[in-house]
């Protein structure tokens, strides 16, 4: 009998190996790279971070998806090599728009194919932006296509008929859009995953055209139309794109392929760098970012980024609806102390919201470290050292990084204002629940911004805008924001956005802590991987060096 | 026994229905949706996807088109996953889980027993102390700790393993599928050598094999063939769910070593929201957790002759 | 006096040794001082335990006080003061470690680095525009956290917390455990077969989820973490203790139990569970670690200590991040785990030997 049974055991055990070894080897193999070789074959190996949900660019929402999708999908028009403000051809070879920039006119070039020999025409546009504005997709972008006239009426089922939006293709190459405002940053806007084109034909083919989650993004039935396109999906592992010889510009394409793994531990991806398993990294580990800075500062990049890191404050709560509460506690933080010692990735004190970068437009530089003065409004507030100060929490979801600044500013609260102050936790999810139900004190928060331009910052502000969150509204701040919707001066807009982000500050419904910038580790043999704010990199222009020996 | 393992298999049914039923209605508490985001899309289109999932129906109405669906092996979409329903996620993630996991269990069970028989044999000697001791290692280094030093020393120093990933690395003498699965064996291996010492002990002081020594039968027979049978018990008891938590894979592991496998989807699932996903998940560990705990209730029959009068 | 009759007959003997009451226990203890290595293991154990529970007042800082420039320094690095002369005229004084003494003065060229770090290392003073450098006297036994908080100190504190919850936890969890499977075992049958099904239930139960739950429902709280924690932890205990009992409700002297009239209660309590009370405690002695560490899962989603206190399992987490650039923000905290688990082992073989009817046969 005891034979039996383990006789029985083994050959359990024995069928589990063999049917789990069975199963990878037949595919491993194939995609067996060192760096070495894949400098040779220029193959990228790179990181995005986390698994992207889906490649559909109308359903994505988040940076990770961006960047996948980027190298196969390109829009209008391509993020210039160097420099965000400028832009290069994609879709459309030339483009035109009027005086206050309200109606745009894009040239859709004759060559421009899809991965399965497909033209690309205006009339494929005029589909995605269809698709984007059927309100039973639910796209989580549609309403940044409002801007388009007519688009927020057809969304709301005001209109019906699609062609009084204001997007038409006046023949298969000619794509007119025609916008509710003056947009001078349109170029800028329609690089966004919002605005990039899909084929109308696979989408149908396997759906309807607000059929989401459909089986078009899979390996073998997505369709590119920029300069790689899918060869593999696998998930929580690798995508591998490679090169599309039917994109317009494909003399061009440097690289034959990328490969992108989902690794979300920024442990895991720093030492699959060091083990010469990525070209790129995602980020750096904080402790480590000291460590390469000195000793191997040829293989850590610190590029500038658009984003701001701050607290939202509810302005609902006592004592927290005083502007000088909220600027004192915005006064006596000391950003630089911050920003030196905790974060060392060059991040900048915000001293306004909008961070640079964000072409023209200057950052406000209005909150400093100021003590002395963020005691006096404390006491003006009827608080002189702290006294009474009821005591409140600020809320984070789980990071190292969010509980690290988060001690540090509460220590810096207790120090120069005398006055207590909770932490808590949340998971992210339930965080975000927190924060939209403005059920906190004061609440982590960050954003990065879309696009070019201070618009994707400061509109978020306006009364009751979904992203607001903090109970904050003032009609004049709204009024600024709508005028310089209105305004085509490029100039003059700047002027009122700023006198708008000025107001903002003034009220201090946040406490600012600093601008973001993005830290990650780069092997040498990458060519022409640049700093971009938005960090957009137009993967045609990427190269890799055969020669260059991998550093180890 | 045929009679027994019938029975068992049919109490899987109301076993299963009400794990999804609690897990059903818990997950539908829990605050947050699925599309909830930093930048929080607006309300109305909350709505319209809310519709579109069906979650914008009543709560009842939702369960039973669940259940209704369950019925038909339909366990629906996954949120995280769009392009793939709950089965493909399963189907996918669960055979590498299931490879590191037998790896990993056969690690445990030969260093467990083994550390165990010899401490116990060796009681209060220095050969107790020392394969205990290096046995507790596993605990004192869980896996969040071992298994970045294994991937540093093997991956990183010694160039053996991959540090990261389950497809494309192979260039390196170790299978991917080596380094979590002795992370994770480690940590079972303590637990597996307590057991088998403790339970070893209490076998070998019992009158029957005192009996048998004085009889002269040899040592290592009265420890394999009389010993091991009842000292095993609590292992084996232990074993059953050990087992299928190892098979279904670790989420701290599988991160570590980043593994593509079923472990990270039981908690990404619920930090998701994904519904359909977390459902499957713990429907499918379910199913596990009876099987493996029926097959561990058989052994211990079969190992002990007195308790199955 | 057991080894006189064991070899006749053990079963009467076993009844009348529990009918004496506390001579099983006080039997056990003069077993257990005989056992050296368990009394180190007890000794060790209240050590740590005392450590946790008076260190912090003797250490010299708090858990919560930062200083950010301090950063992560080593384990008694030297520590430099810097005397910052503010505009309004007022001295602010913040710390620096030794080894970041060159981030200072990256500016100026190495040599000149170098001097300056060997000046101040002779007990001089340097001044650089505001800033006085001097050397200060404060020390930091096992180093400092990454935002400057001293990592002894820390630890000792997040000691209370694990050892806490460690054993309430375990404790919820042995209790709720031995009950369960010891009934489930004895009763066999139709109860059987409900209680385990009700076991494996709770096992597929998604622990995220319940967590997440308990929290949002009842806020943080240390008896919810208890109650998560024991909750889960039982299930293990139960199935060990009901196959060990099954195995031995057979057994002759059980039987001979039965046939004496004894209630199932007295035979359950009197002569099943002290039988098995050797898995238990070693099961037991394996829970207290999980517990530990299950309870850094518990702070991961909001439910567990509160920043800026910490624990055990918290630190040993955030250290294993960083364990390449300082190790002993890992060390510290895991040698102090460590300790606790090997002498809470030693310990508990001794407590299983000394309990053990038949050990002093041997």
């Amino acid at each position: 009998m005891n034979k039996w049974i383990l006789l029985a055991a083994l050959l359990i055990v024995g069928c589990l190996v063999w049917f789990g070894l069975g199963h990878t080897t037949a595919t491993r193999t194939a995609y067996s790279l060192t760096l070495r070789e894949a400098n040779k074959n220029k193959i990228l190996l790179i990181t995005v971070g986390s698994e992207p949900r889906t490649l559909d660019p109308q359903e994505a929402q988040g940076v990770t998806e961006h960047h996948i999708i980027m190298a196969m999908i390109e829009g209008l028009v391509a993020p210039n090599i160097d420099d965000q403000s400028k832009v290069v051809p994609g879709m459309a070879d030339r483009w035109q728009h009027n005086d206050d920039y309200s109606v745009w006119t894009f040239h859709i070039g004759e060559d421009r194919k899809w991965s399965n020999g497909d033209p690309v025409t205006a009339e494929d546009f005029v589909f995605s932006y269809k698709r984007m504005l059927t309100a039973s997709f639910g796209a989580q972008y549609s309403d940044n296509l409002f801007i388009l006239k007519g688009a927020e009426d057809y969304y709301r089922g005001k209109i019906t008929d699609f062609s009084q939006v204001g997007v038409k293709a006046l023949d298969s190459h000619t794509l007119r859009i025609e916008l509710v405002g003056p947009t001078p940053y349109l170029l800028s806007l329609v690089q966004h995953d919002s605005w990039l084109p899909v084929n109308p034909k696979v989408i149908l083919k396997f759906g309807n055209i607000d059929t989401r989650d459909s089986k078009w993004t899979r390996a073998e039935n997505y369709l590119a139309n920029g300069p790689f396109k899918m060869k593999s999906w696998r998930p929580n592992d690798v995508i591998e794109v490679v090169r599309n010889p039917l994109y317009w510009d494909a003399a061009n394409v440097k690289l034959n392929g990328i490969n992108f793994y989902s690794i979300e531990n920024g442990n895991t991806q720093e030492r699959a760098f060091q083990a010469g398993q990525l070209h790129k990294t995602d980020q750096v580990p904080l402790d480590k970012v000291p460590y390469y800075r000195r000793m191997r500062p040829e293989l850590i990049r610190i590029d500038p980024s658009e984003g701001v890191y701050f607290y939202r404050i509810n302005i609902a709560r006592k004592p927290l609806n005083d502007p000088k509460v909220r600027l004192a506690l915005n006064l006596a933080i000391d950003r630089d102390a911050i920003v030196k010692n905790i974060l060392r990735e060059d991040q900048k004190p915000a001293t306004g919201y909008t961070p640079p970068g964000m072409g023209d437009y200057q950052p406000l530089d209005k909150m400093h470290y100021d003590p002395e003065r963020a005691r006096q409004l404390l006491a003006e507030a009827g608080y002189p050292n702290g006294k009474g100060f009821p005591k409140f929490t600020v809320h984070f979801n789980t990071s190292e990084s969010h509980r690290a600044i988060a001690e540090a500013i509460q220590q810096m609260w207790k120090e120069e204002l005398n006055i207590d102050v909770g932490l808590e936790n949340q998971e992210w999810k339930v965080y975000l629940d927190t924060q939209n139900n403005k059920n906190y004190d004061l609440s982590r928060s960050g954003w990065i911004g879309d696009f070019m331009d201070p618009v994707t910052f400061l509109s978020m502000w306006t009364t009751g805008n979904g992203n607001n969150n903090t109970n904050w509204g003032s009609p004049k701040y709204d009024a600024f924001i709508e005028q310089a919707a209105r305004t085509g001066d490029p100039k003059a807009r700047l002027e009122i956005l700023h006198q708008a982000e000025d107001l903002f500050l003034s009220e201090a419904p946040v406490v600012l802590v600093y601008w973001y910038t993005n830290a990650y580790l780069l092997q040498p043999s990458v060519q022409n991987w640049n700093p971009l704010v938005l960090g957009n990199h137009n993967y045609k222009y990427i190269d890799l060096k055969s020669e260059q020996e991998p550093i180890k | 026994m045929i009679k027994v393992i019938v029975g068992r298999l049919l109490q899987l049914i109301p076993v299963l229905l009400i794990i999804l039923t609690v897990t059903f209605f818990m997950s539908k508490m829990v605050p947050g949706g699925p599309f909830s985001a930093e930048r929080q899309a607006t309300p109305e289109v909350i709505a319209k996807l809310n519709a579109y999932y069906g979650l914008d129906k009543p709560l009842w109405e939702q369960y039973l088109g669940y259940l209704a669906r369950v019925v038909r092996f339909d366990f629906g979409p996954s949120y995280t996953y769009q392009s793939e329903s709950v089965t493909e996620v399963i189907a996918r993630a669960f055979p590498i889980s299931l490879q590191i996991g037998t790896l990993a269990f056969c690690i445990a069970l030969v260093i467990g027993v083994t550390a165990g028989v010899i401490a116990a044999v060796n009681k209060n000697k220095l050969w107790d102390y020392f394969p205990m001791s290096l046995s507790m290692l596993g605990i004192c280094l869980p896996t969040f700790v071992l298994g970045p030093i294994l991937a540093l020393v093997f991956g990183l120093v010694l160039k053996l393993a991959p540090v990261s990933g389950w497809y494309g690395l192979n260039y390196v003498p170790f299978h991917p599928m080596i380094l979590p699965a002795v992370t994770l064996g480690l940590f079972y291996a303590a637990y597996i050598a307590r057991l088998t010492r403790g339970g070893m002990l209490d076998i070998l002081s019992q009158d029957f094999i005192r009996t048998a020594r004085a009889k002269g039968v040899p040592d290592h027979q009265i420890i394999v063939k009389h010993a091991l049978r009842g000292g095993l018990l609590p292992v084996v008891a232990f074993l059953g769910p050990a087992l299928a938590g190892l098979i279904s894979g670790s989420f701290v592991v599988e991160k570590v070593f980043n593994v593509p496998g079923l472990g990270q989807e039981f908690i990404k699932s619920v930090f998701n929201r994904d519904y359909p996903l977390i459902l499957g998940t713990v429907a499918f560990f379910g199913i596990l957790i009876v099987v493996f705990n029926l097959l561990s209730d058989i052994i211990q029959t079969l190992l002990d002759p007195k308790s199955r009068k | 006096m057991a080894a006189v009759t064991a070899s006749i007959e053990p079963v009467p003997i076993r009844a009348d040794e529990l009918v004496q009451g506390t001579s099983l226990w006080k039997d056990a203890w003069l077993r257990l001082k005989k056992n050296h290595v368990a009394l180190f293991g007890l000794y060790a154990f209240c050590m740590v335990g005392l450590f946790c529970l008076v260190g912090p007042f003797f250490t010299g800082y708090t858990y919560e006080q930062t200083e950010i420039s301090l950063k992560a320094s080593a384990p008694m690095e030297p520590i430099l003061s810097r005397t910052e002369t503010r505009k309004t005229g007022e001295p602010k004084k913040s710390f620096i470690a030794f080894s970041n003494l060159e981030d200072e003065f990256l500016d100026k060229p190495e040599s000149d680095r170098k001097a300056i770090a060997a000046k101040i290392a002779n007990g001089e003073a340097y001044q650089e525009g505001r800033n006085t450098y001097r050397l200060s006297n404060q020390r930091h036994f096992f180093g400092t956290d990454p935002l400057g908080r001293d990592l002894l100190t820390r630890v000792l504190v997040g000691g209370r917390i694990s050892l806490a919850v460690g054993f309430a936890a375990t404790l919820v969890s042995v209790c709720i455990g031995v009950l369960w499977g010891a009934t489930a075992g004895f009763a066999g049958g139709k109860v059987d077969t409900l209680m385990m099904r009700f076991a494996d239930i709770l096992y597929a139960l998604p622990f995220t989820v319940i967590v997440i739950l308990l929290m949002v429902m009842f806020g943080r709280n240390f008896i919810l973490l208890f109650a998560a924690i024991g909750a889960v932890e039982w299930l293990n205990m139960a199935r060990i203790v009901r196959g060990q009992i099954i195995s031995l409700k057979n057994q002759e002297f059980i039987e001979a139990a039965i046939s004496l009239g004894l209630s199932s209660r007295q035979i359950l309590f009197r002569h099943l569970i002290p039988n098995v009370m050797g898995s238990i405690i070693i099961y037991a002695t394996l829970t207290v670690p999980n517990v530990m560490l299950l309870e850094a899962v518990l702070s991961f989603l909001g439910l567990g200590v509160q920043p800026p206190l910490s624990s055990w399992g918290v630190l040993i987490d955030e250290g294993s991040r960083t364990m390449e650039t300082s190790i002993w923000l890992l060390a510290c905290p895991a040698m102090f785990f460590s300790l606790t688990l090997f002498s809470l082992n030693f310990l508990g073989d001794g407590l299983r030997d000394a309990l053990d009817p038949k050990s002093s046969k041997d």
